[in-house]
């Protein structure tokens, strides 16, 4: 099992904050929509994740558990 | 002889070919001359779901999964309930509603089939408004079969690219919009009334019919080990008889295209796999062979089941513009990098088709599909990435590919923009 950013895109307003507070595994397009990076999320940056989890106005964003 | 098989009441009558589009009517007798009426299963299921497996039936609705895993999982919820997937959303397709109004009782018995592996009592047919045909002859055919009729309800759903796609048909018929919505849940685990859904293809469920009766071993009488029996392609583009055919999986793409007649002019490329497909060269690939496996090192996959034929003359980047512009009038609205990506594809493709002098809109829309790409719910400009993949290859790009000097409009010549062509009559050859 591994921890993975997931952005809602359907909620997703493009505000941006994700980039900001986690850049680290979050860039964002031309449009400010994220990309994130889809590898799992390294131990050592959980709290990060966490953090720009509960920035997002929009609620969009989540871990995923993924088996393997 | 498997168990399936054995209790089977009829020897097969359509070996090769003409197991999905049989030739004579629609009607029930001619549907219970031929093939007689569905097995029982009761207190089968478990084997009904093991023969399944053993055919190696992956689903025709485009993405290939194997039909059993799916079967297996909503048979282990409460009070599951099927879906026949028939929207055919695809514009370049007709496979589908060739196959519902030439054959509706076999995608009838298939919805029976998968109600009784899953342990359902209703089954939901799912077909577009605007196959008019398809909805008369699967009335007709509800009417000639009072008993199964009442548990199969038949629905019109929105004539929309995105509507084929499980979530947004689940949540249609959950009075919702017919958009995709965001999984987890998945239909599977909470779908339509909040039940456990099984979405499957009309045509995967007219296989379902055909194993229940004649089991795997028949079924993988045709096809290849790894993708066993017949599909329903649609043929459109620069052949003599564009229409929908059924061929053997593993059929070289020079015989698909023999079957509808031979190429009306010398064929630059070949679109498979309908508007999310991938452009292939013509010149050394006739003797592909259409199965995901030798499509895969070319990037292509089956698909939606369609091939576009792209004569010589006629502009590869132009089409692609098409495909995508239509695209971006599809997209649900629901994800920024739907809304902006596919439109900026769509616009750089057009720039190019009518001669920008450079580069750069190529590499331009070749980056913003790449981005776009990784994130997108349900049109990913991924497959018109593969298809700009293929533009900058000299060898697809050609002559009329290069930027023209002058700004000289690449147009097609003739071609009509497959989605106007689902117009064209279509017709079926068995
Ligand atoms: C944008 C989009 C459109 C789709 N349209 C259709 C469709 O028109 N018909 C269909 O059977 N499946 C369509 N699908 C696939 C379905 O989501 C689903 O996988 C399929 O109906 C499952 O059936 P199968 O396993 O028998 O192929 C579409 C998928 C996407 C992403
Ligand atoms: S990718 Fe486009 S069509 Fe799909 S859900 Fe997002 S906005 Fe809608």
């Amino acid at each position: 099992m591994s921890d993975h950013l997931r952005v809602d895109p359907i909620l997703c307003d493009a505000h941006g904050h994700c980039a900001e507070l986690f850049p680290e595994l979050v860039s964002l397009d031309e449009w400010g929509y994220p990309i994130i990076d889809d590898g799992p999320i390294p131990p050592g940056l959980a709290k990060e994740a966490r953090r720009a989890i509960s920035m997002c106005p929009r609620l969009a964003l989540m871990i995923e558990q993924r088996s393997r | 002889m498997t168990a399936l098989a054995a209790a089977s009441l009829e020897s097969p009558p359509t070996r090769g070919l003409r197991r999905l589009l049989p030739s004579g009517d629609a009607s029930w007798a001619q549907h219970l001359e031929r093939h007689g009426p569905l097995p029982q299963f009761a207190g089968r299921r478990a084997s009904l779901i093991a023969e399944v497996e053993r055919s190696g039936l992956a689903g025709r609705g485009g993405a290939g999964f194997p039909t059993a895993v799916k079967l297996q999982a909503v048979a282990a919820g409460r009070a599951p309930i099927v879906v026949a997937n028939g929207t055919e959303g695809e514009p370049a397709s007709a496979k589908d509603r060739i196959l519902m109004t030439h054959n509706p009782h076999l995608v009838l018995d298939g919805a029976l089939v998968a109600l009784t592996a899953v342990g359902g009592d209703e089954a939901v047919l799912a077909v577009s408004r605007r196959a008019r045909p398809a909805h008369a002859a699967l009335t007709r055919a509800l009417a000639e079969r009072r008993a199964d009729a009442r548990r199969i309800r038949l629905v019109a759903v929105p004539d929309r690219f995105v509507a084929g796609e499980e979530t947004a048909l689940v949540s249609w018929l959950n009075g919702g919009e017919a958009k995709p919505t965001f999984t987890p849940p998945r239909p599977f685990e909470r779908g339509v009334g909040g039940r456990p859904t099984l979405v499957q293809n009309v045509e995967t469920l007219a296989n379902l019919g055909l194993i229940a009766r004649y089991g795997a071993g028949w079924f993988r009488e045709t096809g290849t080990e790894a993708e066993p029996g017949t599909v329903l392609v649609t043929v459109r583009g620069g052949v003599r008889r564009p229409g929908v055919i059924e061929v053997e999986l593993g059929t070289p793409l020079r015989q698909v295209v023999d079957r509808c007649g031979g190429l009306a002019a010398p064929v630059r490329a070949l679109l498979v796999g309908g508007y999310f497909g991938t452009w292939i060269d013509a010149a050394g690939n006739l003797d592909l062979p259409l199965a995901d496996a030798a499509l895969r090192p070319h990037r292509a996959a089956l698909g939606a089941r369609t091939l576009v034929v792209l004569p010589h003359g006629v502009c590869g980047v132009a089409e692609t513009a098409r495909v995508a512009r239509y695209l971006a009038g599809e997209s649900a609205g629901q994800c920024g990098p739907c809304v902006f990506g596919l439109p900026a594809v769509a616009q750089a493709l057009e720039s190019i088709a009518a001669g920008a002098p450079d580069a750069a809109p190529l590499a331009g829309a070749s980056a913003t599909a790449e981005r776009a790409d990784r994130r997108p719910r349900c049109l990913p400009p991924s497959r018109r990435r593969a298809a700009l993949r293929r533009q900058r290859d000299p060898r697809v790009r050609g002559r009329d590919r290069a930027p023209p000097r002058r700004p000289l409009p690449c147009r097609p010549r003739r071609a009509a923009p497959a989605h106007e062509s689902r117009e064209l009559g279509l017709e079926v050859r068995r």
